[in-house]
């Protein structure tokens, strides 16, 4: 068993790194998707261009403009005199958002009544819209706040004047709210699922596709050592692919990894039991590498839309919820995520374990059951 | 059990979907022989053999190979036989003793035993000076060769070759089936599907096959035995003015090209001659040779394929 075993792995080292196209495959996509991920993929919003139109002109209106201009959030790029010019920018999208004060501003601060100002934000992002309107609030909030403030010291009140209530945030695991944080343990689990899922698929049916699994199927060898020979070439490729990235997203991206290595170990063979096992089952279902490359992205897209990576679980349907139960990449980018950013550990992370690790026996255990000893 | 025969199939029969590619078809190849299937692209011949080796199940009928069920004991079987696919299947992007090793490995020969056996077949097949070669620089000819040594590093005593030599050139099939004799030599059955009709002279016994059914079996002499008709052979000086002339005459059944002559069938060879000459002389086409001479293989397989079609 072992010897035959080894045969086919020594055979599939030699093709796999002889083959030009598939040593690039192995190394540059890992590699691209963490530069991109790491450089291009930027969800914190500063500097949002923004245009202002002031019909008030006072100076209550400037007071409320210094506080945008010196905001790091937004760059105001334009002044302008109607809000026909204001809608044209933003249908050119030239800026994201515009900012009206109304004629009566002042006045209407000064007669003590409440001052509109309206903001126009374009939502063709609807999520940076979100966040951008958030800011804007923050800084007509905080003005709003110190006129009051002085409002009530003209009116003899002493001492401090603050707001009742106040949040301190705190962002646990990743203070500064970087993005990149999230973003490379996340890639780095996609990376794992591509490489050693797609190089699996496509090692078995590019057989069928020569003519050489006519060749294996006519001798003795069993179901369960060719699959263990197609596989474990892919792990092992897979794992260094893991240390590639963690390498680059550690030294380069500065992302910290605060938990063992032990850890992403055990999660990461774990989780490609469950890769090699979908590749193993599309093999099963394909008979050319184009249709392995169809089922592949087939699986692939929805894997990582309903993983977490991108949207969060919790704002997903509840149907759709109840199915990421069953996607073994949700669970593997939580754990990568809690390695690096929270420390986690075993004691934590097992229930992410045991629930990769059985949906990928059930997986392998599906393809090997599919595999066939015979053609037609 | 040495004296079992190495292969028997009784009323073979394999559908694919409602067609019958395989219909009810039996035979025997006894120890040792050079065993020929012979019948046109499409006849069944890849699916008999794929049903004999373990690749497909039979729909009906019962086989025995060196001994082992065919349905029952796949893996046993699979052990005792080589096979060489009608389609070129070894890795291109490995070299020749790359190939070799996997193979072997594949059928579970310990290394220092492989190694061994990997120098025997490359010195067999002529290879040793290319094995560090990769396979995709060697010509179709070596190809087939390095296929042949492939399949028999294990040494199995069954030796199934679907069409080894389709699209080879003529001097490497004549140095192919030198091999095939060298083993057979060695005791190796061996079962060979062919359409070359002078690789079909080279077998000891053969069964021809014509859509799926097995429509005669003999040695290729007894197989020209069965050819009911006279073959007449026919050297005119305008062969396609002749030909034409030749099937025109309700006297002879076929005529076909053969070489610089034509071949003639016929009944009354007697009458058919005479009714020639005066067909050919009225049209002023000399003919410089007429006379009757023995059926070869070809002339049996045309004569008993349209016998099976008029059937």
């Amino acid at each position: 068993m072992f010897r035959r075993l080894r045969k086919i792995i020594k055979k599939e080292f030699i093709q796999a790194l002889r083959d030009k196209k598939l040593r690039i495959f192995i190394f540059l996509p890992p590699i691209v998707q963490l530069l991109t991920y790491g450089y291009a993929v930027n969800f914190d919003i500063e500097r949002a261009p923004t245009a202002i139109l002031d019909e008030d002109r006072s100076a209550e209106s400037r007071k409320l403009l210094y506080r945008f201009s010196h905001s790091r959030y937004f760059d105001i790029r334009e002044y302008v005199d109607s809000e026909r010019d204001l809608r044209r920018l933003i249908d050119h999208s030239r800026v994201t958002l515009a900012l009206r004060i109304p004629r009566d501003f002042a006045r209407q601060l000064q007669g003590g009544r409440q001052a509109p100002v309206q903001l126009l934000v374009d939502a063709t992002d609807s999520n940076a819209a979100l966040i951008v309107t958030r800011y804007a609030h923050a800084v007509v909030g905080e003005f709003s706040l110190d006129l009051m403030r002085q409002r009530l010291r003209q009116r003899g009140l002493q001492g401090d004047l603050s707001a009742p209530v106040v949040i301190e945030p705190r962002a646990w695991f990743n203070d500064n709210l970087v993005s990149r944080y999230t973003f490379v343990p996340g890639v780095i689990a996609m990376v794992v699922m591509l490489v050693s899922f797609m190089l699996t698929a496509l090692a078995v049916v590019r057989e069928k596709e020569i003519g050489t699994m006519e060749q294996i199927l006519v001798s003795p060898l069993r179901p369960v050592e060719f699959m263990l020979g197609k596989t474990i070439p892919f792990v092992v490729i897979a794992l260094l692919d893991v240390v590639l990235v963690t390498a680059v997203g550690v030294f380069w991206f500065e992302v910290p990894l605060r938990g063992s290595l032990v850890v992403l170990f055990v999660g990461t063979v774990a989780f490609l039991f469950n890769s090699v096992g979908l590749g193993l089952f599309i093999s099963t279902v394909s008979n050319t590498q184009q249709q392995a490359m169809m089922a592949g992205s087939f699986i692939f897209t929805p894997a990582i839309l309903l993983s977490g990576f991108i949207f969060p679980i919790s704002n997903m349907p509840e149907f759709f919820q109840y199915i990421t139960y069953l996607n073994p990449l949700r669970y593997f980018i939580t754990v990568v995520q809690a390695v690096f950013l929270k420390g986690s550990g075993l004691a934590v992370l097992w229930p992410h374990m045991a629930a990769m690790t059985a949906l990928g026996l059930a997986l392998l255990t599906l393809s090997v059951s599919r595999f066939r000893r015979r053609l037609g | 059990m040495s004296d079992a025969p190495a292969i028997v199939v009784k009323d073979l029969t394999r559908d694919f979907g409602s067609f019958r590619a395989v219909d009810s078809i039996s035979f025997e190849v006894r120890r040792g022989e050079i065993f020929g299937f012979l019948g046109p692209n499409g006849a069944g011949k890849s699916t008999t053999i794929r049903m004999l080796n373990g690749l497909l199940l039979p729909t009906a009928g019962e086989g025995r190979v060196a001994g082992f069920d065919i349905v029952r004991e796949q893996e046993s079987l699979q052990e005792h036989i080589g096979y060489m696919s009608q389609r070129f299947s070894l890795y291109e992007d490995l070299t020749a003793e790359e190939n070799l090793d996997f193979f072997g490995g594949v059928y579970g020969l310990a290394n220092d035993r492989l190694a061994a056996r990997i120098d025997e077949v490359l010195r067999l097949v002529g290879l040793t000076e290319r094995r560090a070669d990769l396979t995709r620089t060697l010509a179709l000819g070596l190809r087939q060769r390095l296929a042949l040594a492939s399949a028999v590093l294990h040494e199995p005593p069954i030796l199934f070759l679907d069409e080894p030599t389709s699209g080879v050139d003529p001097i490497s099939r004549r140095n192919f089936w030198d091999l095939i004799y060298a083993m057979a030599d060695r005791g190796v059955t061996i079962l060979v599907t062919t359409h070359y009709m002078d690789e079909a002279e080279f077998c000891d016994r053969l069964v021809l096959i014509y859509q799926g059914r097995l429509i005669a079996q003999g040695t290729p002499g007894d197989l020209k035995g069965l050819v009911q008709d006279a073959i007449l052979a026919a050297y005119p000086d305008r062969l396609g003015e002749a030909l034409e002339v030749a099937r025109s005459l309700p006297l002879i059944s076929d005529a076909a090209v053969f070489g610089r002559g034509l071949h003639l069938t016929a009944a009354d060879p007697q009458a058919a001659g005479a009714a020639l000459r005066q067909a050919l002389a009225a049209r002023d086409i000399t003919l410089e040779r007429l006379g009757r001479v023995a059926p070869t293989l070809e002339d049996a397989f045309i004569s008993l394929i349209q016998r099976a079609g008029e059937e």
